[in-house]
């Protein structure tokens, strides 16, 4: 598994994994899982698999943090120590304090935060797996457990990457393209807004190929959006017709 | 945000509308930049960049350590960034925040992604002894684009690094007398683009910075080619944003190599 492959893409253009230039992994999403948070989500990305959970508003602790015209939004992305092929540390690492930072980052502009002065909202996510584009899988997941949770949102965030490998830009990158090809770029948006509200590049492009992954990775977007409202949709479907089968057991 | 910028938000927005600054500068004007290179001398390399009145001074070290198990044939980089705590009102002291090591992050995938530095020839034993290249960033003065300032006075302080000239003998190392430039490759430059309203300003300065909606970083390395990005900042930009800031960034990093004879 360690071993470098030698090419990452075949001359009829099909990935190590199988998968087209442009294919997404396949994706799964669940909305609702922890039952003692406000709201949260599963999603698996391929072998990505993340959990997400959104507590509050609630009480801002420590109190001086607290805003008078907002609240204020916490986020904390970590790694389970088994979630990598050599055990990570648990104590977060400078790598998932910035991502925290800009996952958090990636949120802020959906939420109407004036909506809670005086409050907080932690956001948890928790990568029990990671197989490449963590990050996206794991905006796409929060957002999902912020709309759960019921607070006020302008979109939902959904997030994907692109990248290059060997020359070919390519959708939705996974481990050992990121690791062996030579650049990836995560995007979240929120697409109704036509808002970018991530945006990183590792690697070296020309322009016109980091215009070219922009825009792939956009498309990549607007096609998990689509999963994304089904899955919040499903969960409540599933509740109304638990409830409906409740009252009619009480009619009989 | 205090409440004084608070009340120049509009003023500020609505310069910016009509492409003025506050400071009198252009949409895409830099502040006046100064540096200056081997200032301390105990380091292997060093440099002092003033951006406006926004100050870094960047210090760097070599040492010999093992290199990581996935590139045993590669030199290490380490950055690091410290906001020293009489740079800023706000700042205080204690291990580093989110910001510091996001600083630290951006300025370290500039000078990695670029291949700046010639990795594959500071490997003494492969896979058992290698240098390890120590890049520490240390803010004097907060005045905004700490991004910039940090990642300019990161590429000057390596480009002024020198190593001893050594030779092995018997496994060990033996330091011989002279020195020799730091093996380099590249000259990367970061350009930062601030949205404020619905402009895009190069350079923000720290009340741009406190009042824009969000910010993006473009490095620039020596073809033009774009090799780290990261965009920050509470708010978003729309695509076709994106793309300008891109453009902005490939014509200033090229306008500041040619200034900087990089």
């Amino acid at each position: 598994m360690n071993e470098k492959p030698e090419k990452l893409i075949d001359k009829k253009g099909i990935r190590l994994d199988g998968r087209k230039p442009d294919e997404l992994r396949p994706i799964k999403m669940e909305v609702g899982v922890i039952s003692n948070a406000n709201g949260s989500a599963y999603i698996e990305w391929g072998k990505n698999k993340i959990v997400a959970a959104v507590y509050g508003p609630r009480e801002v602790h420590p109190k001086h943090l607290a805003l008078q015209d907002s609240t204020v939004l916490k986020c904390r992305y970590h790694m389970a120590s088994f979630s990598v092929q050599e055990r990570k540390s648990p104590a977060p690492s400078r790598r998932e304090i910035e991502l925290s930072k800009v996952i958090r980052e990636s949120l802020e502009p959906a939420i109407f935060m004036e909506y809670y002065p005086r409050t907080m909202i932690d956001v948890f996510i928790e990568v029990l797996q990671a197989d490449g584009g963590t990050r996206c899988a794991s905006i796409t997941a929060a957002s999902l457990a912020l709309a759960d949770s019921g607070i006020p949102m302008r979109d939902l965030v959904v997030a994907c990457a692109a990248g290059k490998i060997e020359n070919t830009v390519v959708l939705d990158l996974f481990d050992t393209e990121d690791k062996v090809g030579s650049a990836d770029v995560p995007v979240a948006m929120m697409p109704n807004l036509n808002a970018v509200t991530l945006l990183q590049m590792d690697g070296i492009l020309t322009h016109e190929e980091f215009e070219k992954a922009v825009n792939m990775a956009i498309d990549g977007c607007k096609t998990v959006y689509a999963m994304q409202k089904e899955a919040l949709k499903t969960k409540y479907v599933t509740v109304k017709s638990e409830e409906e089968s409740k009252e009619e057991e009480a009619e009989e | 945000m205090s409440i004084i910028t608070k009340v120049k938000q509009k003023q500020i927005e609505q310069l910016i509308e009509k492409n003025n600054r506050l400071d009198g500068r252009g949409p895409l004007e830099y502040r006046e930049m100064k540096l200056e290179q081997g200032l301390i001398e105990r380091a292997e390399g060093s440099a002092r960049v003033l951006l406006g009145k926004t100050e870094v001074i960047v210090g760097t070290k070599i040492e010999t350590g093992e290199p990581f198990p996935d590139t045993p044939n590669e030199g290490v980089l380490t950055v690091s960034a410290e906001l020293v705590p009489f740079a800023s009102p706000s700042y205080e002291p204690g291990p580093p925040d989110e910001n510091s090591i996001e600083l630290a992050r951006i300025v370290d995938r500039g000078i990695r992604e670029s291949k700046m530095i010639d990795t594959e020839k500071l490997v003494i034993e492969p896979g058992k002894k290698v240098f390890v290249v120590f890049v520490d960033v240390y803010v004097l003065n907060y005045d905004g684009n700490l991004i910039d300032a940090s990642a300019l006075a990161a590429v000057a302080a390596l480009s002024n690094t020198k190593m001893s000239k050594y030779e092995i003998e018997e496994g060990e190392i033996k330091i011989k007398s002279g020195y020799e430039q730091l093996p380099l490759k590249k000259h990367p430059i970061t350009v930062t683009c601030a949205k404020i309203g619905n402009k895009l300003v190069v350079d923000p300065w720290l009340e741009e910075e406190q009042v824009m909606d969000a910010r993006i970083s473009f490095a620039i390395d020596d073809d033009d080619n774009i090799c780290a990005i990261q965009k920050g900042g509470s708010g978003y930009f729309e695509p076709s944003q994106v793309f300008e800031a891109a453009k902005i960034a490939k014509e200033k990093a090229k306008e500041l190599r040619k200034k900087l004879n990089w």
